[in-house]
């Protein structure tokens, strides 16, 4: 089952290996990581997810908040929370599949951030479902590259993960 | 005050009660070494190999409960010291490590002597710093002291860049007495619900069992456990790393458990109704196979690091918190209950238990014309009157150590359990010995061990280290041929030590004294000998058994309930 771990660490150098480390060191499975200082400079907020049983997760959720530098971490798995992903792709753009992006950008209400004659850059914003399915929807042979940015997820309401 | 980043160290490690550390001189540790002399609150003992230093220190950390400290050079200084690092990290012993770096400068550079032991020693520390500043350097190092002998220990790096420790370079010095991190808060007290829960769950128990471990010794517990074991009169076992957590000698303790453990322990685990786990963490040479580990256990697990419960085995009760605050909570709710343990059905285990006791799964041939390793180890227990210290390295001998000295208090028997580091018994003597100057101490080895670090018998001339080493030398890498002979139909692949030293006479070259053992009516004589000649190093090379093995054992797949026994266990008298 895929969950999503969200964590405030130190933002001190070398952080970001000794999660990283920690993972491959226990076999732990990373599907995406991003990390970011957050509004306080000496914290960096941290979104991983992976997938496991509850048993295992339960286990990556105990020795990733064990790290020295981990001040907080929360999962976010049965509670309720937003998450968000942001992709960037290119797709070849020529005659007819240029009205044929347009349509797709509008579905799914993407943005073109970047045009020649031959290509178009497209910002497709949501969580990892939504992204998955606009990737499936262009045709194959239409995309150039991609970049992901990999999840970020915050908790609904009043609970925050704040120091 | 204004100091150096070598002063600083010194006055840091002064102020944290540190008496001696352990370590060996190069380029960019050379101002702190410069400082290391112009002091004298701190004495350095000077090993021969940076794996020397690291064992001895925590040799002296788990004698004492103190911290151990090192001061390694950089590049292959430092990577010396990463399997003592790694060893003391198993088995959660605090240390403290100092290495020293290139100047930072030249960090990335590909320096001489540079290498990026932050990194290489990640993942086998509790936690590491790369001194950033000389600012930094005292409030750092009290960090290090406080992450190494909290919570759950482990050992600390502390890597200081050269230029931070430049004797003309100083800054306001402050030692700061305590410490807050945000990041960083272990711990303490268990939830009391959960404490009453356990407590009524262990009253419930017609079969109980108190399976204690390492965590004891480090949670400083014994007392406590030992108090609550005897308050219930329930039946008490004892990990690798928990031995003398329990006394040896008292009549509730079964024996260690596990691979090598005693018959009567693993087979009351199988069968026990609730099982009580304290500072143990279900290691793997502990359960055997994990799916028919405790099979009718309602299990309650203490422990000071959360990642521990429910890692290899579900609990019902799981307490987090020092292992001695929980005990002392569960004694509290024990005196105010007039409920107590069900003693028709205790008389009944107890009876169980006896019937498994009478199997006597250690019993060796105490009339073979062969020196059996089993019969040196005892003999020694019976003349140092179990009150040794005694460390050993890892094989068949550290079995047979653990079997049979019987160890009454905590803190005395020392090795290498979780890593299992070959070479780990002599250095590790060598550090007992600074902490315990007129304890009788000895190493329990063997001849492959023993010489993975045998050069700290140059270190032991040169402070006038006096200690008996026990080498059991069957001429055999034992273990690793006991498994070939059960496993590899006796291809004994490699587990031959040929062209062995004369150890006599390598002793004696080192400036100690060796002597040979080769019939079992010599043992007790040389071992009197040994004992009685208190300054010298003596080396003792038994002779032994070249084919004996341990006996009893949980073969790799099988369960507490399926060891196998020495088969000509009913020979013997």
């Amino acid at each position: 089952m895929r969950h999503i771990i969200s964590l405030l660490i130190e933002n001190e150098s070398g952080a970001l290996s000794r999660v990283a480390g920690l993972y491959s060191a226990r076999g732990y499975n990373i599907e995406s990581l991003t990390v970011a200082p957050t509004d306080d400079p000496s914290l960096s907020r941290m979104t991983i997810v992976t997938f496991g049983s509850d048993t295992v997760v339960e286990q990556i959720a105990k020795q990733t908040d064990k790290l020295i530098d981990v001040v907080r971490l929360v999962t976010y798995t049965e509670s309720p929370h937003v998450e968000r992903e942001l992709m960037m792709v290119k797709l070849r753009a020529v005659g007819a599949q240029r009205e044929e992006a347009h349509r797709l950008v509008s579905i799914f209400r993407a943005k073109i951030v970047d045009v020649t004659d031959s290509t178009y850059v497209v910002e497709v914003t949501g969580d990892s479902g939504k992204i998955d399915a606009f990737l499936a929807a262009v045709p194959s042979e239409q995309i150039i590259e991609v970049v992901r940015s990999g999840v970020v997820g915050i908790a609904r309401g009043e609970t925050a993960l704040k120091v | 005050m204004e100091l150096s980043g070598g002063e600083i160290l010194f006055k840091c490690l002064e102020a944290e009660g540190v008496d001696y550390i352990f370590g060996y001189p190069g380029g960019a540790v050379l101002h702190i070494y410069d400082a290391l002399y112009q002091q004298e609150a701190v004495k350095h003992i000077l090993v021969r190999h940076e794996q020397g230093a690291t064992h001895a220190a925590d040799g002296y950390s788990r004698s004492t409960g103190k911290p151990g400290v090192c001061l390694v050079t950089s590049g292959p200084g430092a990577t010396n010291a990463v399997t003592g690092l790694a060893t003391a990290y198993t088995d959660s012993i605090p240390l403290v490590v100092i290495t020293g770096q290139v100047p930072q400068a030249m960090i990335g550079t590909d320096a001489f002597q540079e290498c990026d032991i932050i990194g290489i020693s990640r993942p086998c520390v509790k936690h590491n710093f790369l001194v950033d500043s000389l600012e930094n350097l005292a409030t750092t190092i009290k960090k290090a002291f406080h992450i190494a002998t909290t919570g759950r220990p482990g050992p600390v790096v502390i890597d200081i860049p050269k230029n931070l420790t430049d004797p003309k370079v100083k800054v306001p010095f402050h030692y700061p007495s305590e410490i807050e991190m945000r990041s960083y808060k272990p711990a303490t007290a268990g939830i009391m619900g959960d404490v009453r829960r356990a407590v009524d769950l262990l009253l419930s128990a017609k079969k109980p069992m108190i399976y204690a471990g390492g965590g004891v010794i480090l949670g400083e517990s014994s007392t406590q456990l030992t108090a609550l074991s005897r308050e219930l009169g329930y039946p008490v076992t004892n990990t690798l790393m928990g031995l003398g957590c329990y006394p040896a000698s008292d009549e509730q303790f079964v024996g260690m458990l596990g691979m090598h453990g005693t018959y009567e322990s693993n087979m009351a685990m199988h069968e026990c109704d609730v099982l009580l786990a304290v500072g143990a963490r279900f290691d793997d040479r502990v359960t055997g196979q994990i799916d028919t580990f405790c099979p009718y256990a309602r299990v309650i697990h203490i422990d000071v690091d959360p990642s521990n419960i429910a890692k290899n085995f579900p609990v019902e009760v799981p307490i987090v918190g020092n292992t001695a605050h929980v005990l002392d909570d569960m004694l509290a709710v024990l005196s105010e209950t007039n409920r107590r343990p069900d003693s028709d059905a205790l008389a009944q285990w107890w009876d169980q238990i006896k019937s498994w006791q009478s199997v006597d799964s250690y019993n060796y041939d105490r009339n073979s014309k062969l020196i059996k390793p089993q019969f040196v180890v005892e003999k020694y227990c019976e003349l140092t009157k179990g009150e040794a210290y005694v460390t050993s390295d890892v094989g068949q001998h550290q079995m047979f150590a653990a079997q049979f000295y019987r160890f009454d208090h905590p803190r005395r028997w020392i090795n290498s359990g979780g890593l299992g580091t070959m070479g780990f018994g002599l250095p590790a003597a060598m550090g007992v010995r600074f902490a315990h100057p007129d304890a009788e101490i000895a190493c329990v080895t063997g001849e492959g061990s023993v010489q993975m670090c045998i050069q700290e018998l140059s270190t032991c001339k040169q402070y006038d280290v006096a200690f008996n080493i026990l080498n059991l030398n069957n001429g055999y890498l034992g273990m690793v041929r006991q498994w070939q002979e059960f496993t590899y139909e006796s291809r004994y692949s490699n587990s031959y030590v040929d062209a062995l030293p004369d150890f006599t006479k390598l002793v004696e070259a080192y400036g100690h004294v060796g002597m040979v053992i080769d019939k079992p009516g010599d043992v007790e004589g040389a071992l009197r000998e040994a004992i009685a000649l208190k300054d010298r190093l003596c080396f003792l090379d038994f002779r032994i058994d070249t084919e004996e093995n341990v006996y009893p054992m949980i073969e790799q797949g099988k369960g507490h309930h399926q060891m196998r026994l020495n088969p000509r266990r009913s020979e013997f008298v």
